[in-house]
């Protein structure tokens, strides 16, 4: 093997490996706080990615009507859950939540577009846009069920998941976009050129897991977050706003599939539905990392990465094919290394 | 019987409904889609609903079934007949080579599991050149009997509906039977169901092998109607829609598979003709209705639709209880009253730091009612668990009969005629008693699954039920024999889970706290039934906290306290023990 190519194909997995890992960590991140695994963390790279090149190109991007849409339905979903208790203070913060601030966002996004805007200003415009997205959705979709199983969360995440795919579909067609990268600065080490996205997209990796692992390791708040996802009543007990915990986690979830969505548009023309694929490799890590490992997750996302990378070059056409069969013995060592013990479900 | 007679109604009226004049040729393509999807979904119902397998994968093993049938009829010119069993070989077999993988992983280790190889199997089928790739293969022949080829939707609707009826048939005759309620304990966990003999690994592996003969039977049917396959159909979005028609119907329910089939494929099909019109074109906003509804139903009811419907119906489900069955053979019982039938030398526990069970040592002779007592966190449940082969022991042995049991799995404590009840109550919610109940007789049958589905079963099966109502008769529980076990009260359960392991024709009765949450009527009887069971030579080992209901009925008493044995012997005796006054209510100081 030349040592040249053996070199590419390292950086090239460790820049995808990079964005697995980010992904890996949302999914850790709600997993953890509300035994959700987010399947449609993937919809949330789409979102990003797209709204962040349709910004790019001076339009309102649709997710800004998404956003709006699933807050009015958020509010009722608010007003019918709580109509036997509701006072003027519960509804005014609903209202605000999620009428008036998908609300000032469109009108935010329809005031910025169309003048050429800086990549800083359409960055965290992305952000803004599709965050409340995230919150909206367990709003509507998780948190009428959050003390269902583990499974049926995962089912109705599929769910979420189809649905999210095709809106993304009509709000954004079926072409794909790119978009211009977020630093054009380039270097060159021996024979690797280093963009500055790819830069920018490790620097904004290490960022993100530096401060996750922070959060939920050191802070009073990670650790009530944590405490939720292990028993619910308890936490609720001991008085933590366990639906308010899971709201933060979704919140968390979108940021941080936005921000994976914009490091790659650049790199890669990205369709309504390329973040599912991509979303499933952060996926891959996370469950090697048992999906409670912040560390081992970014590990294993860096070896999908490279995996993904090396076998792009040799097998090209078995890419998926063994990235995710790479998925079943981790998945077999997991089960046998768990403690049998007797999962009853009622 | 109304079971029977509604099978017979509903194969008329699919027989019937194309006959009908006038009858939109468009509406029989449906209902063969329909029934193609049910199979794959009464695989699911089985897997997923029954076995408490969640699958994404399922579309996958279609996918062998049609390629299969593709591959050596066009390539090979194989009779498509002939082909047949080699698709459900195909997809058998792939199913084990999956499922061995698969069934190991646990909670929700094993849905993962499924989408991973769902994905992995899409892109293969994709990429392969053998199963020509993207574009797949066409030119597939049709179905033909002589010279009648079943060539349009009306023709292949007879050889779909009867696949479908004959393998509804064949499910509902392997669900009810002792092979079914092995597969139906599973949901509920492996261990009330390992302690009765089932070998829940070889069960799961079976349900996960059914299921996807019946996936690659509807991709066999798939490729003969189409008469051309492509990755599509096998994909992992296939694969969750197999999914949501078993949910939406009712996961438990073989009816709910059709039921689930006919909901998603009509619906599917009205909102592909008229979303475009009502959004002006927009396409594909059906998968977004189709997951906001997955969405709607799990929060609105989870439970599926056919439930709703038998209730509304009056469906009942109850068994007929077989007359003039034969009883079963006794266990030979050649032990005389001073044998030691339990022996337990320095059996230890440690779990991590903590030693839950320090050296204890005891015996439980024939004809002997022996108790466990002492506070909680005392290693109680915990003896019990390494007696009974749940928990490896660290160390010490335990002998039953003789021979040393020291980590046998629970089947083969089972099969030396030990049987046991659980602290928490782990009965099968949704089954009757009486079925419940039959699972203790699991080890006594012999019938298998294929034999259960072809009702060659009836013999041994009206043997295995008969014993379960005369155990249930014995315990006083006849009027709730055909209640399902989750309605009744918690001291009730607790007398289904004796009867149940009376079923196993015990030589040595473990019993996990049997008077917690009984009545003091119920109390009173359990303690005559106990001693009625001494009488005939049957011995008892039981943990308990009520301490009338010990020394009552106990010959003798051992306590423990923080896993280690602090006395012995009559319930005189430890009673008045300094020790064990202790060990309850503490010293005066």
């Amino acid at each position: 093997m030349d040592s040249t190519i053996l070199l590419f194909l390292l950086q090239d997995g460790i820049t995808s490996g990079a964005i697995y890992a980010l992904l890996g960590l949302a999914l850790v991140l709600v997993f953890a706080v509300t035994r959700v695994i987010l399947i449609p963390q993937g919809e949330f790279v789409t979102f990003g990615a797209l709204t962040y090149a349709v910004l790019a190109t001076g339009k309102v991007p649709g997710t800004t009507l998404l956003a709006l849409g699933m807050g009015v339905v958020a509010f009722a979903f608010d007003m019918i859950a709580g109509r036997n208790t509701m006072n003027p203070r519960k509804f005014i913060r609903s209202l605000a939540l999620n009428i008036v601030l998908p609300l000032a966002i469109w009108g935010l996004a329809t005031m910025l577009a169309g003048r050429q805007n800086s990549v800083a200003v359409n960055f965290l415009l992305s952000i803004i846009i599709v965050a409340p997205i995230g919150l909206y959705l367990y709003r509507i979709a998780y948190q009428p069920i959050a003390h269902a199983s583990v499974l049926v969360l995962l089912i109705a995440s599929v769910g979420v998941h189809l649905a999210l795919q095709g809106l993304g579909l009509a709000f954004f067609g079926a072409e794909g976009l790119r978009a211009p990268a977020i630093a054009t600065a380039a270097f060159t080490v021996g024979p690797l050129r280093f963009t500055g996205q790819s830069i920018a997209i490790y620097a904004i990796t290490i960022l993100l897991i530096v401060g996750l692992w922070l959060l939920f390791g050191y802070t009073l708040y990670g650790k009530a977050l944590r405490a939720t996802a292990v028993n619910r009543l308890g936490a609720r007990i001991v008085g933590i706003r366990t639906t308010l915990s899971g709201q933060v986690a979704f919140l968390l979830a979108a940021v941080i599939g936005t921000i994976s969505g914009i490091l790659i548009v650049p790199i890669t023309t990205i369709y309504y539905d390329t973040g599912f694929l991509i979303g499933l490799k952060g996926f891959v890590a996370a469950i090697i990392g048992g999906l409670v490992s912040y560390p081992l997750t970014a590990t294993a996302a860096l070896v999908v990465g490279i995996v993904e990378a090396f076998s792009s070059f040799y097998a090209s056409n078995f890419k998926e094919v063994i990235v995710f069969t790479l998925l079943l013995p981790v998945l077999i060592l997991r089960s046998l290394a768990t403690p049998e013990v007797d999962e009853e479900e009622d | 019987m109304a079971q029977r007679w509604g099978m017979i109604i509903f194969a008329l009226v699919m027989a019937v409904i194309p006959f009908i004049p006038g009858m939109p040729p468009f509406w029989i393509v449906l209902l063969d889609n329909i029934g193609l999807a049910a199979l794959v979904a009464m695989g699911l119902v089985l897997l997923t609903g029954v076995g408490g397998l969640t699958s994404f994968g399922q579309a996958a093993f279609c996918g062998f079934g049609a390629y299969t049938t593709a591959v050596l009829t066009t390539s090979y010119g194989l009779s498509p007949w002939l082909t047949l069993p080699l698709s459900l070989i195909v997809s058998g077999v792939a199913a084990v080579i999956l499922g061995l993988i698969t069934v190991r992983l646990s909670g929700h280790y094993l849905p993962l599991g499924t989408i991973a190889w769902g994905i992995s199997l899409f892109y293969l089928f994709s990429k392969l050149e053998l199963v020509g790739r993207n574009d797949g293969i066409s030119g597939i022949p049709p179905l033909a009997i002589g010279t009648l080829q079943f060539t349009d939707p009306g023709k292949i609707y007879f050889v779909i509906w009867i696949a479908v009826i004959l393998c509804a048939l064949l499910t509902l005759n392997l669900l009810n039977s002792r092979t079914g309620r092995a597969i139906r304990a599973l949901r509920r966990g492996h261990v009330a169901a390992e302690a009765f003999g089932v070998e829940t690994a070889r069960a799961k592996l079976l349900v996960f092998i059914y299921a996807a003969v019946l996936a690659g039977l509807s991709g066999w049917l798939y490729a003969h109607f189409q008469r051309a396959v492509n990755p599509t159909p096998f994909g992992l979005n296939a694969g969750i829609e197999y999914l949501f028609i078993a949910v939406v119907g009712g996961a438990g329910y073989v009816w709910g598979a059709v039921l689930g089939a006919g909901i998603v494929v009509v619906l599917k099909e009205i909102l592909q003709s008229y979303l475009p019109v009502v959004f002006h074109g927009s396409a594909q906003l059906e998968t977004v209705i189709f997951g906001i509804l997955l969405v709607a139903l799990l929060q609105a009811a989870p439970g599926g639709i056919w439930p709703r419907l038998a209730a509304l119906l009056r469906l009942s489900s109850r068994l007929p209880l077989p007359q003039g069955a034969d009883a079963l053979p006794p266990r030979e019982k050649a032990v005389a009253t001073s044998n030691t039938l339990l022996d337990v030398q320095a059996a230890r526990k440690q779990f991590g730091g903590v030693i839950a069970v320090n050296d204890v040592s005891f015996n439980v002779k024939a004809g002997e009612i022996v108790a466990l007592i002492g506070p909680n966190g005392a290693g109680k449940s915990t003896t019990f668990n390494l007696i009974t082969g749940v928990l490896r022991s660290s160390g010490g042995t335990i002998s039953v009969l003789g021979r040393n049991v020291d980590n046998a799995p629970p089947q083969e404590i089972a099969k030396l005629g030990v049987a046991r009840t659980f602290q928490h109550v782990k009965l099968v919610p949704d089954m009757t008693v009486l079925e419940n109940v039959a699972i203790g007789a699991h080890l006594r049958g012999k019938s298998g699954a294929i034999a259960s589905m072809l009702r060659l079963d009836r013999k041994d099966e009206a043997a295995l039920l008969a014993e379960a109502a005369r155990r249930i008769e014995r315990v006083g529980l006849a009027s709730q024999m055909h209640q399902l076990a989750g309605s009744l009260s918690l001291g009730q359960q607790r007398i289904v889970e004796i009867a149940r392991a009376l079923c196993v024709d015990p030589i040595l009765l473990l019993l996990d706290e049997p008077a917690a949450g009984l009545r003091h009527m119920e109390k009173q009887k359990l303690a005559s039934l106990l001693r009625q069971l001494r009488a005939e030579g049957m011995s008892v080992l039981l943990v308990e906290h009520d301490m009338g209901f010990v020394m009552d009925i106990a010959d003798r008493i051992v306590v423990l306290e923080f896993g280690t044995k602090i006395a012995e012997g009559t319930p005189a005796a430890v009673r008045t023990n300094p020790d064990v006054i202790k060990a309850y209510l503490g010293t005066a100081s």
